[in-house]
C-alpha cells in the first residue's frame, strides 16, 4: 500500500522516528501556549525554511497539502475579521497552517515501518499487563491486506449490477458487499488460526 | 481470538474502503463520505470494545501515515488539522453505538442499530467534532455547530443504512454479529 512517505530522500529521513515524533509533540504544545503575532510569524517563517531545506520537489509536495485548510482559513480570517479581532485571527490562521505543515513534515521523512517500530516499542511494557502485542502488529498488517481486497470486491459488485441493469447500483449493493466481506475475514481466521495463531 | 481480531481488522478496513468511494464536497471543504456508515457499523456488529479497537485501529494507522480517510487523507497532519475532532472521535462513536446494540435487546435489530447509529455515530461523533472545531478556530460551540448542520441529513441517511445492513448480517451470517452474540 502507498503511504504518505516522501519519495524524495531529505536528510530528515536518517533521523530516528521516535526524536521527531518527541520534537513534534513539544513545537506543537509551544505552538498552542503561545499566542503573539511576532512569535507565530518567526515559527511560520522557520517551518517554512525548514521545508525548503528539503529542496523544491519535497517543498512543492509538503505545501499543496496545506491547500487543504482554504476554507478554514478563510473562515477564521473574515469571522474575526469582522468581528474586530484580526490579529486573533492571523494568529490561529498561522498557528493552524504551522501546526498542519509541522505534523506533515514528520509523515513525509518518516517510513510506515519506522512509526510501526516506535508503537511497537512505546507498546512492549504492556506485554506485562496482559496486553497482545503481537496480535497489535498483526491486526495492522490484517487492515493493510483487507483494504485493497475490500475495494476490487465492492468494484466488481458493482461490474456485476451494471451487467444486469442500467440504473446505478447504490446502496444496494452493501449488503451483498458486507456478507461477502464477513465470509474472507472469517477464512482469514481459520487460515491464521491453522498456521499458528496470535499466540507467540 | 483470531476471529475476533480478523474481524476488527476487517471492520477497520471497511471504514477505509468506504472512504473510497467517490466523495462529495459540500461548503468549507469538509467531504461527505461513507466513512462514518463504516464507524457506525463497526459498532452495531462488532459491539462496544471491538468496535471502539477497529475504529482505533483504523485511526492508529491513519496517524501512522497510511492515506486512508476519504480523498487519500492521513497522516500526522490530519490531527493538526479543525476537522481532527471528528477523526478522534471515531472509536468514542463506535463504542457508544455498540453499548446501545449490546443492551437494548428487546426490539427489531434494524430499528435499535439505526437509532443506536444515530445517538453514536452522529450525536457523539458531531460532539467531538464540533469542539475541536470551536478549539482549532477560537468560536463558541454554538457557531462551530452550525457548520456541521449541512452533513446531518446524510448522516441520518447512513444511520438507517447501517441499521438495515446490520439486520440482514444478523439473517446471513449470525454468528459475526458479536454484538449480539
Amino acid at each position: 500500500m502507498i503511504s504518505l512517505t516522501s519519495p524524495v530522500r531529505t536528510g530528515a529521513h536518517g533521523w530516528p522516528a521516535g526524536v521527531k515524533l518527541a520534537a513534534l509533540c513539544v513545537a506543537t504544545v509551544v505552538l498552542f501556549a503561545r499566542a503573539d503575532l511576532a512569535f507565530q510569524l518567526t515559527a511560520a517563517a522557520t517551518t517554512l525554511a525548514v521545508t525548503l531545506v528539503g529542496g523544491w520537489t519535497f517543498a512543492r509536495a509538503a505545501l499543496s497539502a496545506l491547500w487543504r485548510l482554504w476554507p478554514f482559513v478563510v473562515l477564521v480570517v473574515l469571522w474575526h475579521g469582522l468581528t474586530g479581532a484580526a490579529l486573533d485571527g492571523a494568529v490561529i490562521a498561522l498557528r493552524l497552517l504551522t501546526a498542519f505543515l509541522l505534523a506533515n513534515l514528520v509523515t513525509m521523512t518518516t517510513t510506515l515501518s519506522q512509526m510501526i517500530a516506535v508503537v511497537m516499542r512505546v507498546a512492549a511494557p504492556l506485554t506485562r499487563l496482559g496486553v497482545n502485542t503481537r496480535a497489535l502488529a498483526l491486526g495492522m498488517a490484517l487492515v493493510v491486506r483487507f483494504t485493497p481486497v475490500l475495494t476490487d470486491k465492492g468494484t466488481a459488485l458493482t461490474d456485476a449490477w451494471r451487467a444486469r441493469s442500467h440504473r446505478r447500483p447504490g446502496w444496494r449493493i452493501v449488503i451483498p458487499f458486507a456478507v461477502l466481506a464477513i465470509d474472507d475475514a472469517e477464512h482469514m481466521a481459520e487460515a491464521l488460526r491453522a498456521r499458528g495463531g496470535t499466540t507467540p | 481470538m483470531e476471529r475476533h481480531l480478523t474481524l476488527i481488522a476487517l471492520f477497520a478496513a471497511l471504514i477505509a474502503a468506504l472512504g473510497l468511494i467517490p466523495q462529495l464536497t459540500l461548503a468549507f471543504g469538509v467531504p461527505v463520505t461513507a466513512q462514518s456508515l463504516g464507524v457506525m457499523l463497526c459498532g452495531t456488529v462488532l459491539g462496544a470494545k471491538r468496535g471502539a479497537l477497529a475504529a482505533l485501529l483504523f485511526v492508529g494507522l491513519v496517524a501512522l501515515g497510511l492515506p486512508l480517510l476519504a480523498g487519500g487523507r492521513g497522516g500526522l497532519g490530519v490531527f493538526a488539522s479543525p476537522t481532527a475532532g471528528f477523526v478522534v472521535g471515531f472509536p468514542f462513536a463506535a463504542f457508544i453505538t455498540g453499548l446501545i446494540v449490546e443492551n437494548w435487546r428487546n426490539g427489531p435489530l434494524a430499528l435499535v442499530a439505526g437509532v443506536a447509529s444515530v445517538i453514536g455515530g452522529i450525536a457523539v461523533l458531531y460532539a467531538f467534532g464540533i469542539s475541536g472545531l470551536a478549539w482549532a478556530l477560537d468560536r463558541p460551540l454554538t457557531e462551530a455547530a452550525l457548520l456541521v448542520t449541512a452533513f446531518l441529513p446524510g448522516d441520518v441517511i447512513k444511520a438507517v443504512l447501517a441499521g438495515l445492513v446490520t439486520a440482514a448480517l444478523a439473517r446471513a451470517r449470525p454468528d459475526s454479529v458479536l454484538s449480539r452474540a
